[in-house]
């Protein structure tokens, strides 16, 4: 474990910000900007192999002033050491980082799940969408800690708002695995497609 | 009314009894609740722990055929009784609306566990707070989850309530009560429903 801390301080220097314990973990900050390199570094060097991307997740602290922390945690298979990795945002700046989703296809839906319950756009997702909360859901992030535990609205909007959402509206052409079978569906179907009124079209 | 007896090799023996055999006559409103009491094909809405308890019930031990319930209709279309069991979040308020549309008259539902009757624990931003908002209910269950006995208990006061309906009581077979908006009950009614209770009172609205 502290091999590959002291490797990646060799490697990235500043961009390792700082390091901490906690309960035998071993936990490494990171800076915004480089973190894509050296996730990536820290997957495909030999010696570290993280090829497994356990989670992503986020934290939101109650103080206002503490930034908000997108938390990485990784594992290799081979070695079975686990790191975990974060990155502080301002929470009065943009909430933006890196999609790592070129590096571990699985953090496709934990990327989304991020996006949705804390509102943190990760550039480069190829399919950045509420995945838990409907689509048109508008009452904003439901786990940062300024949201009211029972939402903005008021029970009959919210009732309003659910009941007015589309069911089906939540999934793409690929996740209803008629992409394929475009050019037979229904001209009716096609055109409702075409118009955009859910998914893409390719 | 009359029903056809099928017993038609025993007409000369009953005949000596000074009956008739052929005809029984009944009111139609008795017969019909008969027979739906005793046919009452259920759509298992199951979304939590509520339902391993309704599946429990449905297994032999407690063995919901005696209920003439064996048959779980697992499409809307051939269902009389929606059976709610387990909370309700938002995101599936329109599923549970458009089975309901979807089911054919006549048709009833049960409200199973606190959770489906009232939100229960889940007083959040994702939970409905009661399907009665969305949805008419005949029988709430109580319980969290309710036992089988519960469950069973509950899908007898249903029965019960059939017996008591009257064909020509057309104000049973309203079909949709949906108002402009959208919302089966007034918005005023749905906020009012809502309002926390039990320990929910304690908690603030932004922690």
């Amino acid at each position: 474990m502290s091999t590959s801390i002291a490797a990646l301080q060799a490697a990235f220097g500043p961009a390792v910000l700082r390091r901490a314990e906690s309960c035998g973990d071993t936990i490494v900050y990171l800076a915004r900007d480089q973190a894509y390199q050296i996730l990536a570094w820290l997957k495909t060097t030999p010696g570290q192999d993280f090829n497994y991307l356990t989670d992503i997740t986020a934290v939101d602290y109650r103080d206002p002033e503490l930034p908000l922390e997108v938390v990485y945690q990784l594992r290799s298979l081979e070695r079975k050491v686990d790191l975990r990795l974060k990155i502080q945002l301002d929470k009065r700046q943009p909430l933006e980082v890196d999609s790592v989703w070129g590096l571990w296809k699985g953090s496709d839906w934990l990327e989304r799940e991020v996006y949705d319950m804390f509102g943190v756009t990760f550039r480069g997702h190829p399919d950045l969408r509420r995945i838990l909360m409907w689509e048109t859901y508008a009452e904003g992030y439901p786990l940062r800690k300024d949201f009211p535990l029972r939402g903005h609205f008021s029970r009959a909007e919210q009732t309003r708002q659910a009941l007015a959402a589309n069911p089906e509206g939540n999934y793409s052409l690929e996740e209803l695995s008629i992409a394929e079978a475009y050019h037979e569906l229904p001209v009716e179907m096609r055109e409702r497609l075409q118009r955009g009124e859910r998914g893409e079209v390719r | 009314m009359g029903l056809i007896s099928q017993a038609k090799g025993e007409s000369e023996e009953a005949a000596h009894s000074g009956m008739s055999p052929n005809f029984i006559t009944t009111r139609l409103d008795l017969l019909t609740n008969w027979a739906r009491t005793g046919s009452l094909w259920s759509m298992p809405f199951g979304t939590a722990c509520c339902a391993i308890e309704f599946m429990a019930s449905a297994a032999s031990r407690y063995d919901l055929a005696r209920f003439g319930m064996e048959r779980m209709s697992f499409s809307p279309r051939q269902a009389d009784v929606l059976l709610c069991a387990g909370r309700l979040p938002f995101k599936l308020a329109p599923v549970i609306r458009r089975i309901w549309d979807q089911m054919p008259q006549p048709k009833w539902s049960i409200s199973m566990g606190a959770c489906a009757s009232s939100g229960g624990i889940f007083d959040t931003y994702a939970m409905v707070q009661g399907i009665d908002t969305i949805i008419p209910v005949d029988v709430y269950v109580p319980g969290c989850p309710p036992r089988p006995e519960g469950l069973i208990y509950g899908i007898m006061l249903l029965q019960k309530k059939i017996r008591g309906e009257q064909l020509t009581d057309r104000s049973l077979r309203v079909e949709h009560m949906v108002g402009p908006e959208g919302l089966f009950l007034p918005a005023e009614k749905i906020d009012e429903v809502s309002e926390p209770f039990g320990n929910s009172v304690h908690q603030t609205r932004s922690a």
